[in-house]
């Protein structure tokens, strides 16, 4: 290719360990969980997969608060981060 | 084929045989009827393309940009205010490096609300990466977008091209046309080939977060297109010339070999000046014309003669000229008229009255301050 233009190969962690921007903690209570699915699919940085209950890759995930704002039974706390 | 036509009909024609699968335009006058034109012929199915209606010209732009980066031919078209609500987008499909054609029909910019020609709006928009074409005829608008596509997707130019031409003085006046055959078109421009495209296939991030070091070669490289672009634009201008008789380059020079004035102005003031320079020719006075094609790149190069006389319609406030300003800095004896904002006519006599008071090492604003 002659032409430089911003162009990136999607790979996983390509901007590092965002999983230290957070400030609010994700916690899933999987007494509340339906399996809905809602939280894997709203998930901005797919920092959430499907296991038999979703869970939460703590290295990448930012803490927006999306998932816990999108679960219909209030079963996503976002927690304080402790340091 | 001889088309009697208006410019914005002819650019319409021109568009719709350099074949693009997606169109997305706002009307705006003078450009209108282009627009118009384009949606007819994708309605009776003459043109297979997508015709994307909009809610304003920056979301044309943005629409044409995201069809261009999955590796699609395409086009739009504006005028004026419209281009300058597009100006963030028109930096992103230079960057981008899609080469996006479009017209832009050159309008004053207001207050006072002024619909004639000015080229104040498309020399705003010199920065952004755009390829820029001046046109002083209806034959030259539909050569410039045939060219022009064959240019920006050129794979040493990869940048967006603009055809620019005046307002009413072109948009709305007919003029004969020489139209090749939709043959002799495909076989000059063959279909377009991206040097990237989106995917799903394989996915890739267009845009993505950038730190000094790339972005500065990334500008680099954009930099180096616009310096390709010159001598691609003369092989495209050379090619065109042995199909279709019209040659074209960077610059048209007219009676310069022996001039002692050059006049350097563009669009419909060019064609003007050539009769100028005829009617100074038959009184005695050595005079010769440079029209400039291209504004982006810039033709430098051609801009030697030792006395040169520079009509702008255009102006930036505080500085002068835009045109005249660029040759300036080349060190050269030049006299610099501003002419025509607004749609004020110049006809070939003003430009032989201008000609007269650069002789007397006179320049200025033409008629209001000259001295």
């Amino acid at each position: 290719m002659n032409v430089k233009t911003a162009i990136s190969i999607p790979t996983e962690g390509a901007m590092g360990k965002t999983g230290t921007w957070r400030v609010f903690r994700p916690v899933i209570d999987t007494s509340k969980c339906i399996k809905c699915w809602r939280c894997w699919i709203f998930c901005p940085d797919a920092a959430i997969s499907r296991n038999e209950y979703p869970s939460i890759d703590y290295e990448y995930c930012k803490g927006c608060g999306i998932c816990s704002n999108v679960c219909p039974v209030k079963a996503i706390e976002m927690r304080r981060e402790e340091k | 084929m001889i088309v009697i036509d208006t410019a914005n009909h002819i650019a319409a024609l021109a568009a719709k045989m350099a074949k693009p699968a997606v169109i997305a335009a706002y009307p705006i006058t003078p450009q209108t009827t282009i627009v118009e034109r384009l949606a007819q012929y994708v309605e009776k199915g003459e043109l297979k393309a997508e015709f994307i209606r909009v809610e304003s010209e920056h979301s044309a732009m943005a629409a044409c940009i995201g069809a261009a980066a999955t590796g699609v031919r395409t086009f739009t078209a504006t005028s004026s205010h419209g281009l300058l609500l597009m100006h963030e987008m028109l930096h992103w499909a230079g960057l981008a490096r899609l080469p996006i054609v479009m017209v832009n029909v050159n309008r004053a910019l207001g207050p006072g609300w002024n619909i004639w020609s000015d080229l104040n709006d498309s020399l705003a928009q010199r920065d952004t990466g755009w390829l820029q074409f001046y046109a002083s005829s209806n034959q030259e608008v539909f050569d410039n977008i045939i060219q022009a596509y064959k240019i920006a997707e050129n794979s040493d130019v990869m940048l967006p091209a603009m055809i620019a031409y005046d307002g009413f003085i072109l948009s709305h006046t007919s003029m004969p046309v020489e139209v090749p055959s939709q043959q002799e078109i495909d076989a000059f421009l063959p279909p377009f080939k991206p040097s990237w495209t989106l995917d799903i296939e394989n996915p890739i991030t267009h845009g993505n977060i950038v730190p000094p070091e790339p972005y500065m070669e990334i500008r680099y490289s954009m930099h180096q297109a616009m310096e390709n672009a010159k001598k691609i634009i003369e092989e495209v201008g050379e090619e065109f010339g042995r199909k279709f008789g019209r040659e074209y380059g960077l610059v048209e020079e007219y009676r310069c070999e022996d001039a002692d004035y050059v006049i350097v102005t563009m669009a419909a003031l060019a064609a003007e000046a050539r009769v100028a320079v005829d009617e100074l020719r038959s009184k005695g006075e050595k005079a010769g014309l440079l029209k400039l094609r291209t504004f982006r790149p810039f033709p430098h190069e051609y801009l030697k003669y030792d006395k040169m006389i520079v009509i702008d319609r255009d102006i930036s406030p505080g500085l002068g000229g835009i045109v005249y300003n660029e040759i300036k800095a080349g060190g050269k004896e030049v006299y610099g008229f501003i002419a025509g904002l607004g749609g004020v006519d110049v006809s070939y006599k003003d430009i032989e009255r201008i000609y007269e008071l650069a002789k007397e090492g006179k320049e200025g604003w033409y008629p209001t301050e000259v001295k």
